[in-house]
């Protein structure tokens, strides 16, 4: 069933073709879609094996996601929230669940042009079954006003043999306010990889905090940070790592490029229960490293066109 | 005997140029006087002249000269720690390798003031002992930094690497050392310099693809460019057309390539056996 909301729909669309998406995935049948702005669902489209009953609340939207046991969808799903006025608080409530086998990529759009008030609330609980595989990316336009809150929180469960890949990106736009606050379960042989990217200006503030517990045997998890800030921009970076299983490997990796009067912390933990675990980690804090510099600038490249490359390099 | 270099100006487009240099004879040094005449277009690409570099109280270089024609291969020999990587990062300008006293000329400018990308600019290049990792940069995008309608896959082949495997790798620590190599010198070629620094370009390179660097260096020359070429392999230094020994803070010897490794093999030189460089 196909729901329509046209007005809103068009203005949402050319923001998103302008930030870089591909309208032509509204019209297409063979990728599913769901898209709301502020607390109205303007367009869905289901596919075979996906299930999302979706429904407006008060601030925003609840939605039941379910891939059906065995389904495999080829092309990404593709969600898009956002909020088109200067003003404005959009909740989203997830429940997403793979059933056993089921594997799906699913890309989130947020967009917010014209923030200059708005809070952008994201509350997940994500159970990934047995062998399934779920990539999940988040790309966050934002305009260049600063006056946003962003807060995605993340529950996840990832169960035997089971995938879980989150990519989060946050590098067009100022980010205003970001609290990201996920934590994921990894059960025996399963795999959690979580990749943050965002980009700090003026006077953005920025909080990270991602916690992975290695609870099966033979699990295994990436934390990767990459954090670029310039002007005034400060960010905390929590990366935590638990092992608590024989077997289980998890590395935390962060990287935070410091400009201007910007200021960075990173905070790796780990916490190894188990003696047949092992975790690691690193991380780099710092102006641009100098040798990448020589090396760009022994090539042509003016010192600011060096760091430009350097910088998106990271961010990509 | 310190030699000495003494211009005269003959004419705005000549000069003479009275200088003593230390040639090898039957393996002992000795100093000659050469009348040289040049007009501007047989000038030098790159004069070092009578360079100090110190580095807090330590003296790198005291009064080191070299020079460096058009499209020679020039191979620099010397004992680790004798400041051959220093000199090649002097010519190209790192960030606080500026000389104490002396000059740098390229094509006749004084280039001492210049910024790296600057010098870069001017055709001077240089390829790191240690190549940088970069993330999120593939091997394509590198290759096509600065030049952007090149074919980047004519400079990995040249580099024994397959543009079908290697032009999507990205520029990180998933490259090995040897790898990484091999796109840097691909790189420095596909920037049509004028003067290329390879420093060390056969460190982490197996012995079996000597040959592969040995035609970069054929390719550059070819291509017009100067090399100014640290080695320790004789077999790379023996494509040059010039060598010079560089040891307690200056060129000692400059001449035939083989001649200059024997020198340096044979250990004549008196610091190499603990005594005073009679060269001072």
């Amino acid at each position: 069933m196909e729901h329509v909301f046209m007005s809103e729909l068009d203005e949402l669309m050319k923001v998103f073709g302008e930030s870089g998406g591909d309208n032509s995935i509204l019209v297409r049948e063979d990728i599913a879609h769901f898209f709301a702005s502020g607390n109205k669902i303007l367009s869905t489209r289901p596919t075979q094996g996906l299930e999302i009953k979706a429904e407006e609340t008060a601030t925003g939207i609840a939605a039941r996601v379910r891939v059906l046991e065995g389904t495999i969808i080829r092309n990404p799903i593709h969600l898009c929230f956002g909020i088109l006025h200067k003003k404005g608080t959009q909740e989203i409530r997830m429940d997403i669940k793979f059933e056993t086998g089921a594997s799906a990529h699913f890309i989130a759009h947020c967009i917010f042009p014209k923030a200059k008030k708005v809070r952008h609330i994201m509350d997940a609980v994500v159970d990934i079954g047995e062998n399934a595989r779920m990539t999940y990316s988040e790309v966050h336009y934002h305009g260049p006003y600063g006056g946003i809150e962003v807060i995605p929180k993340a529950v996840v469960k990832v169960g035997k043999n089971g995938r879980y890949l989150a990519d989060f990106s946050l590098i067009t736009g100022m980010v205003g306010k970001l609290g990201i606050d996920y934590t994921i379960e990894v059960g025996e042989n399963a795999v959690a990889e979580l990749i943050a990217r965002v980009f700090g200006h003026g006077d953005d503030e920025i909080s990270i905090k991602e916690r992975v517990v290695l609870e099966g045997e033979n699990s295994k998890g990436l934390i990767k940070t990459r954090v670029a800030l310039e002007d005034r921009a400060e960010a905390e970076v929590t990366g935590i790592t638990e092992g608590n299983a024989a077997g289980a490997r998890g590395h935390v990796d962060c990287m935070e490029i410091v400009k201007d009067n910007a200021v960075a912390k990173a905070i790796p933990i780990v916490n190894v229960t188990h003696p047949l675990a092992k975790v690691t980690h690193e991380a780099a804090i710092g102006s641009v490293d100098k040798r990448q510099l020589e090396t760009l600038m022994a090539h042509g490249l003016t010192p600011e066109e060096a760091v430009d490359v350097i910088i998106k390099g990271i961010l990509k | 005997m310190r030699p000495r270099r003494r211009e005269v100006n003959f004419s705005a487009r000549e000069k003479v140029t009275i200088r003593e240099v230390n040639d090898i004879d039957n393996g002992i040094i000795k100093t000659k006087k050469l009348h040289m005449k040049r007009s501007q277009s047989e000038m030098p690409l790159l004069e070092i002249k009578d360079i100090t570099y110190r580095v807090k109280e330590k003296e790198i270089f005291s009064g080191l000269s070299l020079e460096i024609g058009s499209k020679e291969v020039h191979a620099i020999l010397g004992k680790n720690g004798t400041g051959k990587s220093t000199l090649a990062y002097l010519v190209m300008g790192c960030e606080s390798y500026i000389p104490t006293s002396g000059v740098i000329l390229f094509e006749g400018k004084i280039i001492n003031d210049l910024k790296i990308h600057e010098r870069a600019q001017l055709g001077i290049t240089l390829a790191w002992q240690e190549p940088v990792r970069l993330e999120g940069i593939s091997v394509r995008d590198y290759l096509t930094l600065k030049k952007k309608e090149i074919d980047p896959s004519l400079y990995l082949e040249m580099v024994g690497l397959s543009p079908e495997l290697y032009l999507t790798r990205m520029m990180d620590k998933s490259l090995s050392g040897g790898e990484r190599k091999r796109i840097e010198l691909a790189s420095i070629v596909a920037l049509e310099p004028k003067l290329a620094i390879l420093d060390e370009p056969d460190s982490g390179i197996d012995m079996l693809s000597i040959q592969d660097i040995i035609n970069v260096i054929n390719v550059l020359k070819k291509n017009g460019a100067a090399v100014l070429l640290i080695t320790h392999r004789e077999e790379i230094g023996k494509i040059a057309d010039r060598a010079s020994q560089i040891c307690d803070g200056k060129i000692i010897c400059s001449g035939d390539p083989e001649k200059v490794a024997q020198y340096y093999k044979s250990r004549k030189c008196e610091v190499c056996i603990d005594g005073a460089c009679v060269y001072v």
